[in-house]
């Protein structure tokens, strides 16, 4: 979905969201509360300038609007895949965007994700992997990386990936299959506000990811296995 | 002295810590292995790639885990990444000294792609847990893989990076950016510009390892008996702060340069008199560099 018709359908038309480049930004009143909403479009790839800009605002909405929550619009290509970047510390960059965040929400500011169109990877795992919760709309696309490439890469048969990825959701991209391992809480369907208003009141601060893995049978020894760490001798 | 970059993971366990005092949970013994691997016809290993337990160093008491590079490159799994996460929320409960990773990873294990991404942000979600609770995590980054992919940013979201010159720190992988952007952007066969802008060295220039260290085994543990005392709590000030250097750094390299000077240029920027001697500078050498 275009970020400006998401914006509509949760906000409605004064939603007063902005773009400049790949990067969105604005303070709305939901349900006459103010939320600060940060996310990118335009598939973006996440490079420190991108994940400055946005730790930037979350820093700002700590120090400025405590307690107010947070919605990670988000739509990227994943990690900025570029030399300079590298050079200039990317994974110190996005570490720092994952570290505001999680500041925020131990300060009491609710963290949202909504992937509303793509979310690869690099880009995503200092966004809505580490909001409270990561929810996303039915049309959306999550993976690491598509099946040709991960074939290339692991040196393992097309075909045989394809196959496996019909009931493995581990091999597969889809929404569907990050619901079952627990990475997405809930796909957004039909009334959005609803949806939000319903995180908004829902979202738990503990990472319950392994827990809803396991109880929807897409990852069903993460829990399991830090639970026996945990009781081991 | 004993190269640490050459050492298995469980060779450095053995080496780094007080002597045998490391007692291991989830040892190989109990075959905890991946689901995945073998409808792939993929040999699996029974730790998954990853020794985790408690250990002594110097008499204190911390939880180590310690990746396996040799196994898949060290890659994050379903199984691998939990075992970092109980290791993890373990330490929140019974609050040792201090926590340390000795990380030889590239990364997400590709073979269980979705499960190994949200595995990483579990495990960076609990090492900032552990911090939260005032215990200091500390990265050690001496392995021929190095660092990459999402444990590259794990590493950055530890208290203390210690770092060898034998090894790299980066997020992706000079062969993934030149299959993306091609050899213009990136050419990963050129060895001295991708230590220029991965390697230990860069990363002490830049402040992005907290220690330089030689890849010797003893210079580890002495720089993580040291470490083990210094818990960094996460405030507002402290990431107003690092706010401000990443923006500086950035700035000081507003863009893209040719690949033989960009790394030079931004060393010279940061105040390094004499860039270009830098590759055939010692560890000893280059420590003098930064003052803080």
């Amino acid at each position: 979905m275009d970020w400006k018709t998401l914006a509509e359908r949760l906000f409605g038309s004064d939603h007063g969201l902005t773009a400049e480049g790949d990067f969105i930004t604005g303070d709305v009143r939901f349900d006459g509360a103010p939320l600060k909403v940060i996310g990118t479009t335009g598939h973006a790839p996440i490079g420190v300038q991108l994940a400055l800009a946005q730790a930037r605002v979350v820093l700002d909405t700590i120090e400025h609007h405590p307690g107010c929550p947070i919605l990670l619009l988000i739509d990227t290509q994943g990690q900025q895949l570029r030399r300079r970047d590298e050079l200039l510390g990317i994974n110190r960059a996005m570490a720092h965007l994952g570290l505001c965040l999680d500041l925020a929400r131990r300060r009491g500011h609710r963290v949202i994700g909504l992937v509303y169109d793509q979310a690869l990877s690099g880009g995503f795992i200092t966004s809505g992997l580490i909001a409270d919760a990561c929810y996303a709309l039915p049309e959306a696309e999550i993976r690491v990386m598509r099946l040709p490439a991960m074939a290339r890469i692991t040196k393992l048969k097309p075909e045989l990936l394809e196959a496996l990825s019909q009931d493995n959701p581990v091999f597969a991209p889809g929404v569907e299959n990050y619901v079952a391992m627990g990475g997405v809480r809930a796909l957004w369907q039909g009334d959005l506000p609803l949806a939000l208003r319903g995180a908004l009141a829902d979202a738990a601060t503990d990472d319950r990811r392994a827990a809803d893995g396991a109880a929807r049978g897409g990852r069903k020894l993460a829990s399991d296995v830090a639970q026996r760490v945990l009781d081991a001798a | 002295m004993i190269s640490y970059a050459e050492c298995s993971a469980r060779e450095r366990i053995a080496r780094l810590f007080d002597a045998n005092t490391f007692h291991e949970w989830l040892p190989p013994s109990e075959r905890i292995t991946s689901p995945h691997l073998a409808q792939l016809g993929v040999p699996s290993s029974f730790d998954d790639g990853v020794a985790i337990g408690r250990a002594l160093l110097g008499g204190r008491e911390v939880f180590v885990a310690a990746q396996e590079g040799a196994f898949m490159g060290g890659g994050v799994g379903e199984v691998h990444g939990a075992k970092l996460v109980g290791l993890l929320r373990r330490a929140q409960r019974d609050r040792p000294d201090a926590v340390l990773l000795l990380v030889d990873s590239g990364g997400v294990r590709l073979h269980e792609a979705n499960a190994g991404l949200i595995a990483v942000s579990e495990v960076m979600r609990a090492v900032l847990d552990v911090r939260a609770a005032g215990i200091p995590v500390i990265v050690l980054v001496g392995s021929a893989n190095g660092c990459f992919g999402g444990m590259g940013i794990v590493a950055r979201c530890a208290d203390q990076v210690l770092m060898s010159d034998a090894s790299r720190l980066a997020m992706s992988g000079p062969e993934v950016i030149e299959a993306s952007h091609g050899v213009d952007e990136f050419d990963a066969r050129d060895r001295a510009l991708v230590w220029r802008t991965t390697g230990g060295k860069h990363r002490w220039i830049t402040g992005d390892c907290d220690v330089l260290l030689d890849d010797d085994v003893a210079a580890f543990r002495e720089a993580a008996c040291a470490a083990v005392n210094g818990s960094r709590p996460v405030t507002v000030e402290s990431l107003e702060a690092e706010h401000l250097q990443l923006a500086a750094r950035w700035a000081l390299l507003p863009e893209a340069l040719d690949g033989d000077v960009e790394a030079l240029t931004l060393w010279q920027r940061l105040g390094v008199p004499k860039p270009e001697e830098v590759a055939s500078m010692d560890v000893q050498a280059l420590r003098a560099l930064r003052t803080d």
